[in-house]
C-alpha cells in the first residue's frame, strides 16, 4: 500500500509539466521507494507468503523442513521492511535508485544516511530471503508426500523450487555488492569510486548480475500460480507439463546470461552488447513456449470464468505485451533509443504488474477459500479484475510511445512543449483506477469475511492435494499422508474414467506413470 | 453470472478504430524528441530494427492475444457439458514453437548485430570533426580541439553546433556522477561514465535545432540537464566556431557595462564559476563557460529560453 502511495504522488508530480507539488529531493526519493519497496515487500513477500503456505499442502507435507527458520525468515524480513520505512520518518529516505548506480549513491554526492538505510535493509531482506530459498528447497526435495515424484509436482511447487535456487544464487551477490558500497560509503574503500581508481561500471555489473536473475525470481512463481489455474477452470490438465517444467528450468539457467541488457548503453563495446543481446532474444523463447502451453491448456477446455481465472487469463494476455516490448529492448541499437525512457518503465510494469501481481491476484482468489474456509464474493472480484486491468493498462500503455517520444526516466519535472502532457494525466487517472481496485479487493475481504460463505474443502472442484483437506486447513495439514499415483492426483481420485485419457496414450515414453499404464495395457 | 455473447462485428469495427486511434497518437513523429522523426544514419538505423521488430511483435500479439479471446468465448463452460478430453499435450508442437521463433530471431539477431559494430565505429575516425563532451552535475562541457594546434580548444556549454551531413566523432566523459548524452532524433543515447572515456559518432541529415538530454539519472536537478543541437551549414558551422574563439566584446552600452561589473563584482561572484574569454577576473572552471553566452539560444544546461520576455519579471 505505502508503495502504491508512492506512485501515486509520483503520478500527481508528473501528471503535468512542470509542475511543483513535491520537490525534486523528494521526487527522488518517492522513486527510490517504490521501486525498493514493490520489488522486496511486495512482490518477493507475497511470492514467499504463497511458497510458505501453499508448497508443504501441495506435496502432500506437515510442515516445511525447517519452520523455525522459517520464522526467522519471517521475523527478519518485518524487521527489515520496518528498517526501510523508518527512513521516511528521519526525513532520510534512500534516494539513488532502487539500483542505487555509483557514484551517484557515494558518499561525495549522497552523504545523507538514506543510502547506508537502503543498503542495510536490502542485507536483512537478502538474508530473510536466502534462509527461506534453502527451506523451500530442502521441503520440496525431502518431504514429498510417497508417490510424488518430481514430475508429478504442481507446476507452482516446481516453480517455487527453480525461484528457491535462484534466491539462494543472486542474493548474495547483491548482498557483496552491498557490503562493498557501504565500505565505500564508511570506510573510504574504492570499489566503485573513480576518483581514486574505482569503476562505477562493477557496481552495475554486480547489481544486474543479481538484478537479472531476481526479475526471474519475481516473475516465476506467479507463473507457477497460473499454471495452475489455468487447468483448474478449463477441466484439463496443463497442456505440455513437462515443457513447462524445463523451460522454467532454461529461463532461470539463462538469466544468468543477460545481466548487461540492462547496460546497452555503458560503453561495454560491440562484442558484448552483442552478445548480450543474442543471449537476451534466446530467452525469449522459453518464455514464448510457456505462453503457448498456456494457451493450449484452455484451448479444448471447459472454461469457468471465475476470478481466479480471469486473473490467470489476464496474466497470459498483459505479460505477453511486457515480453514483446522486452524483445525490442533486447536488440541494442533499438534499445539505445529505449534505455533509461518511460518505455523501459512501460515493459517492466506489463511483466511485474500485468504479469506478478495479476498472477498473484489470482492466486490469492483461487487460494483465499481454502486458507480462510470462506469464499471471496465473485461480483467484487470482477469488479477488481476489471478496474485493475483497465487502470493498469490506461496507466502503463501509454509510457510505450512517451518513451519513444523522448521522456527519460527517473525525471521529476518535464517541460510543456513536449507534447507529453496527455499522456501522463492519462496515466496518472489510470493510476488511481488501480488504486481504486486495490480499494475494491479490501472491501471484498471485509464484506466476504462478514458474510461467511463457507467453502468446503473444494470449492472449485480443483486437481491438486491441498484441496483434499478441510478448508482452512488443520495446522497439521493431512491427517493421513496422502499416497500419490497421478499428476493433479487429487482430480484422478474424483475422476478415475478419465486417467487413461491422460496417461494412457503415451505410457512406453518413460512419463509418469508409463509404467504402471503399460502393465495395465498388458 | 452474466453471460458474455461472441463478439460482434460492430464491436471488433469500434476496437480497430481505437487501435488505430492509439497507434497515430503512439507514432506521433511530430513531437520535439519524437525517436520515430530519425534524421541521422544512427538514429535510423536503430529506428529500422524498432519496426522489424515491432511488426513482429505485433504479429505474435494478434495471434496470441486473439486465441485467447477466442478460447475464452469458444470453449465457455455451458450447464450441462462434460469435461473435456484431458490432453496431456503435443510433442510435435512443442518442436514447432520453439523452432518457429527461434528462427524469426535469427532475422532479429543478425541485423541487430550489424547495426551494433555500424555504429560502434565511425565512418571516418580521423578526419571527421571532433568534440569532447564532458557531463558534470547539472550541465553539459562541449570542448572543440584545434587539430592543428592543440592548446586552442574551444570550450563552450549547452549548446552542441554541427555541421550538417558531416560525421562527427565525440568522446564522453564525466567529471562526476553518471549521465548519459542522448539526441533523440539524431542517435540512440551512449553513457558518460566518469572514469571510462566512451566515444559514439553522429550525423545530422537536417539542418534545424534539436532538443536533447541527459537520460541516466544523476541526482537532483537530473530532469534538468538538458542541451541544445544546432544543425548548420559548414559555412555557418565554420562561422560559429571563429567569433566562439574570439574573446568577449567589450560592452560600450551602460546597462551591459553594468551587467560586467556585476559578473566580475564582489557581490555575485559570477567569475568565481565561470570563465568569459578575454576578462582578466572571469576564469572560473566549475560551471558553464558563459562566453557569448548572449548569443545561446537557451541558457541554463537548455532548460530557459534566452530571450527578453522570459527574463522580464523574473526575480534573480
Amino acid at each position: 500500500m505505502i508503495g502504491g502511495v508512492e506512485a501515486l504522488i509520483m503520478r500527481l508530480q508528473l501528471s503535468s509539466s512542470e509542475s511543483g507539488l513535491v520537490s525534486p529531493e523528494v521526487f527522488n526519493q518517492l522513486f527510490t521507494m517504490h521501486g525498493t519497496l514493490m520489488v522486496f515487500l511486495v512482490v518477493m513477500p507475497l511470492s514467499a507468503a504463497f511458497f510458505n503456505w501453499l508448497v508443504p499442502l501441495q506435496i502432500g507435507a506437515r510442515d516445511v523442513a525447517f519452520p523455525r527458520l522459517n520464522a526467522f525468515s519471517y521475523w527478519l524480513f518485518l524487521f527489515g521492511s520496518l528498517l526501510l520505512n523508518t527512513s521516511w520518518l528521519v526525513g532520510d529516505a534512500p534516494n539513488g535508485g532502487w539500483f542505487g548506480y555509483a557514484p551517484n549513491s557515494q558518499t561525495l554526492y549522497n552523504p545523507s544516511n538514506g543510502m547506508t538505510f537502503w543498503v542495510i535493509s536490502l542485507g536483512v531482506l537478502g538474508v530473510a530471503s536466502i534462509a527461506a530459498g534453502l527451506n523451500f528447497i530442502v521441503t520440496i526435495i525431502n518431504l514429498r508426500a510417497p508417490g510424488m515424484t518430481m514430475f508429478k509436482l504442481p507446476v507452482f511447487t516446481w516453480m517455487t523450487l527453480i525461484t528457491s535456487v535462484l534466491i539462494v544464487l543472486a542474493l548474495p551477490v547483491l548482498a557483496v555488492a552491498g557490503i562493498q558500497l557501504q565500505t565505500d560509503r564508511l570506510f573510504g574503500t574504492n570499489f566503485y569510486n573513480p576518483i581514486n581508481g574505482g569503476d562505477p561500471v562493477l557496481w552495475q555489473h554486480m547489481f544486474w548480475l543479481f538484478g537479472h536473475p531476481e526479475v526471474y525470481i519475481l516473475i516465476l512463481p506467479a507463473m507457477g500460480i497460473v499454471s495452475d489455474i489455468l487447468p483448474v477452470f478449463s477441466r484439463k490438465p496443463l497442456f505440455g507439463y513437462p515443457f513447462v517444467v524445463f523451460a522454467g528450468i532454461v529461463i532461470a539457467f539463462m538469466g544468468w546470461f543477460v545481466w548487461s541488457h540492462h547496460m546497452f548503453t555503458v560503453g561495454l563495446g560491440p562484442a558484448a552488447n552483442s552478445a548480450f543481446a543474442i543471449s537476451t532474444m534466446a530467452i525469449a523463447i522459453p518464455t514464448g513456449v510457456k505462453v503457448l502451453n498456456w494457451l493450449g491448456t484452455t484451448w479444448g477446455g471447459s472454461l469457468r470464468l471465475h476470478t481466479p481465472m480471469l486473473f490467470a487469463l489476464g496474466f497470459i494476455a498483459m505479460f505477453t505485451i511486457g515480453g514483446l516490448s522486452g524483445i525490442m529492448h533486447a536488440s541494442a541499437p533499438s534499445d539505445a533509443q529505449q534505455q533509461d525512457t518511460y518505455f523501459v518503465v512501460a515493459h517492466f510494469h506489463y511483466v511485474l504488474f500485468g504479469g506478478s501481481i495479476l498472477g498473484i491476484f489470482g492466486g490469492i482468489y483461487m487460494w483465499w477459500p481454502k486458507m480462510s474456509g470462506w469464499k471471496l464474493s465473485e461480483g467484487l472480484g470482477k469488479l477488481n479484475f476489471w478496474l485493475m486491468r483497465i487502470g493498469f493498462n490506461l496507466t502503463f500503455f501509454p509510457m510505450h510511445w512517451l518513451g519513444m517520444d523522448g521522456m527519460p526516466r527517473r525525471v521529476y519535472t518535464y517541460p510543456a512543449d513536449q507534447g507529453w502532457d496527455g499522456s501522463n494525466m492519462a496515466a496518472t487517472i489510470g493510476g488511481f483506477l488501480i488504486a481504486f481496485s486495490v480499494l475494491v479487493w479490501v472491501i471484498n475481504v471485509i464484506v466476504s469475511w462478514r458474510r461467511n460463505d463457507r467453502a468446503g474443502a473444494d470449492p472449485w472442484d480443483a486437481r491438486t492435494l491441498e484441496w483434499s483437506i478441510p478448508s482452512p486447513p488443520p495446522h497439521y495439514n493431512f491427517a493421513e499422508i496422502p499416497v500419490v499415483e497421478h499428476r493433479d492426483d487429487f482430480w484422478f481420485k474424483k475422476h478415475p474414467e478419465l486417467v487413461e485419457e491422460y496417461e494412457g496414450h503415451h505410457g512406453p515414453r518413460g512419463a509418469p506413470g508409463g509404467s504402471t499404464v503399460r502393465r495395465r495395457l498388458r | 453470472m452474466s453471460t458474455l455473447k461472441a463478439p460482434n462485428g460492430k464491436l471488433i469495427s469500434v476496437l480497430l478504430l481505437v487501435f488505430l486511434g492509439i497507434l497515430l497518437i503512439a507514432c506521433y513523429p511530430g513531437n520535439p524528441q519524437s525517436t520515430f522523426d530519425a534524421t541521422g544514419p544512427v538514429a535510423r538505423s536503430q529506428l529500422a530494427l524498432f519496426w522489424v521488430i515491432f511488426w513482429a511483435a505485433a504479429f505474435v500479439f494478434v495471434v496470441v492475444e486473439g486465441v485467447l479471446v477466442y478460447a475464452a468465448f469458444k470453449y465457455r463452460r455451458k450447464p450441462g457439458d462434460g469435461d473435456p478430453h484431458q490432453t496431456h499435450g503435443n510433442t510435435k508442437l512443442e518442436i514447432g514453437w520453439t523452432i518457429l521463433p527461434s528462427i524469426v530471431l535469427v532475422f532479429v539477431a543478425v541485423p541487430t548485430v550489424i547495426t551494433i559494430f555500424d555504429n560502434a565505429n565511425s565512418p571516418d575516425p580521423e578526419g571527421a570533426l571532433q568534440v569532447d563532451v564532458v557531463g558534470e552535475q547539472w550541465w553539459w562541457e562541449f570542448n572543440y580541439p584545434d587539430p592543428t594546434d592543440p592548446d586552442n580548444t574551444l570550450v563552450t556549454a549547452n549548446e552542441l553546433h554541427i555541421p550538417v551531413d558531416e560525421v562527427v566523432n565525440l568522446t564522453l566523459d564525466s567529471n562526476d556522477v553518471l549521465h548519459s548524452f542522448w539526441i533523440p532524433k539524431i542517435a540512440g543515447k551512449v553513457d558518460l561514465v566518469p572514469n571510462n572515456l566512451n566515444t559514439m559518432w553522429i550525423m545530422g541529415e537536417e539542418e534545424g535545432t534539436f532538443f536533447a538530454q541527459c537520460a541516466e539519472f544523476c541526482g537532483e536537478s537530473h530532469a534538468l540537464m538538458r542541451f541544445w543541437v544546432i544543425v548548420e551549414t559548414r559555412e555557418e558551422f565554420d562561422a560559429w566556431l571563429a567569433s566562439e574563439r574570439a574573446d568577449a566584446i567589450e560592452p560600450t552600452d551602460p546597462l551591459a557595462q553594468q551587467g560586467k561589473a556585476i559578473f566580475e563584482g564582489p557581490q555575485a561572484q559570477c567569475w568565481s564559476c565561470h570563465t568569459i574569454k578575454g576578462s582578466v577576473r572571469a576564469q572560473g572552471k566549475i560551471g558553464p563557460d558563459l562566453t557569448h553566452v548572449g548569443r545561446r539560444t537557451h541558457i541554463a544546461s537548455g532548460i530557459r529560453e534566452n530571450t527578453q520576455e522570459k527574463f522580464d519579471g523574473v526575480d534573480l
